[in-house]
């Protein structure tokens, strides 16, 4: 009985002393400059367009956006959990929560998901639900 | 001991003592018992310590939350264990049936399990990653089988919950 539990290949997401930059999952904005009294957007496909200035605002969600969730490593979370809780949390289908599970993994981190600080602690609020080992990063 | 799933629920039949008292350990198991390392995982820091407002306000309102969460879910658990109670004896060849509804109650009392377990003995990542490690000598050896063990069943509940 006990040798065919000895038969399981659980498997574990493993420390690793790789380092990765941090990737923001944010769509890129565009970019904007004012020239007499009108704004020229530089949108992402490379066309310049001119807004009215008055609408052109810096929201809170702009001034807010640098924060991101990071899942760390840990060697006893099973992998196929920690693929189970990514799909449920952010609602990733199974390759892109595997993705992120193997970065984890080998890379020792992953960033899951970026933007503002609210939901970004919403986020790691329901990864410790799970018990991963998540934090809220501010980017620099 | 056999695992199957019968009528969406899972089984755990043909138990053996041995292993039917690892089940019944779990919430015990689950319980960090104020060790620091134990309490420090369960509960980990959601940012660096810079952060410390954040971290103070984490405390204050999402940690008795998280608290509730996993004291809700080795309760849960407990009720289910009951149906393994009795002396020694009367555990032979015992079966466990899990409800499908408290499958995610099972998956987080046995990671919280296993992750205090590891905390306690303070394993290495080789050590977590031998899985042929027998026979079981010492207390330390126990340990490191049950949390092969239930990370065994959390793989079955997985699997079921993914079918």
């Amino acid at each position: 009985m006990i040798d065919s539990l000895f038969e399981v290949r659980a498997s574990y997401v493993s420390v690793s002393a790789m380092s990765r930059e941090p990737r923001l999952e944010v769509e890129c904005r565009a970019q904007s400059k004012e020239t007499e009294g009108t704004t020229q957007v530089l949108d992402e496909a490379g066309s310049v367009t001119t807004a009215d200035p008055t609408t052109e605002t810096h929201s809170e969600e702009d001034l807010d956006l640098p924060w991101q969730v990071v899942v760390h490593n840990d060697p006893v979370n099973l992998m196929s959990y920690v693929t189970m809780v990514f799909q449920r949390v952010f609602g990733y289908p199974r390759e892109k929560a595997e993705r992120h599970m193997l970065e984890v993994h080998h890379k020792g981190r992953s960033v899951l998901w970026a933007g503002m600080r609210e939901p970004a602690e919403l986020y790691v609020q329901q990864l410790h639900g799970y018990l991963l080992l998540a934090t809220l990063e501010k980017l620099s | 001991m056999e695992i199957s799933r019968d009528n969406n629920d899972i089984e755990i039949s043909e138990l053996d003592p041995f292993l039917a008292e690892l089940l019944r350990q779990i919430p015990a198991s689950a319980s960090p018992d104020g060790e620091p390392a134990a309490e420090q995982r369960l509960f980990s820091s959601p940012a660096n310590s810079k952060e410390t407002e954040l971290c103070a306000e984490w405390k204050t309102y999402v940690e008795p939350e998280l608290r509730r969460l996993f004291q809700s879910a080795t309760e849960t658990v407990t009720e289910d264990l009951k149906q393994l109670n009795g002396n020694e004896k009367s555990l032979a060849n015992r079966t466990l049936r899990i409800p499908a509804k408290h499958a995610d109650a099972w998956l987080c009392a046995l990671n919280q399990a296993r992750l205090v377990i590891a905390a306690k003995n303070n394993f290495t990542e080789s050590e977590l990653g031998d899985h042929f490690r027998s026979p079981i000598g010492s207390r330390r050896d126990l340990s490191l089988f049950q949390i092969n063990f239930y990370g065994f069943l959390q793989e079955f509940i997985l699997r079921d919950l993914g079918d």
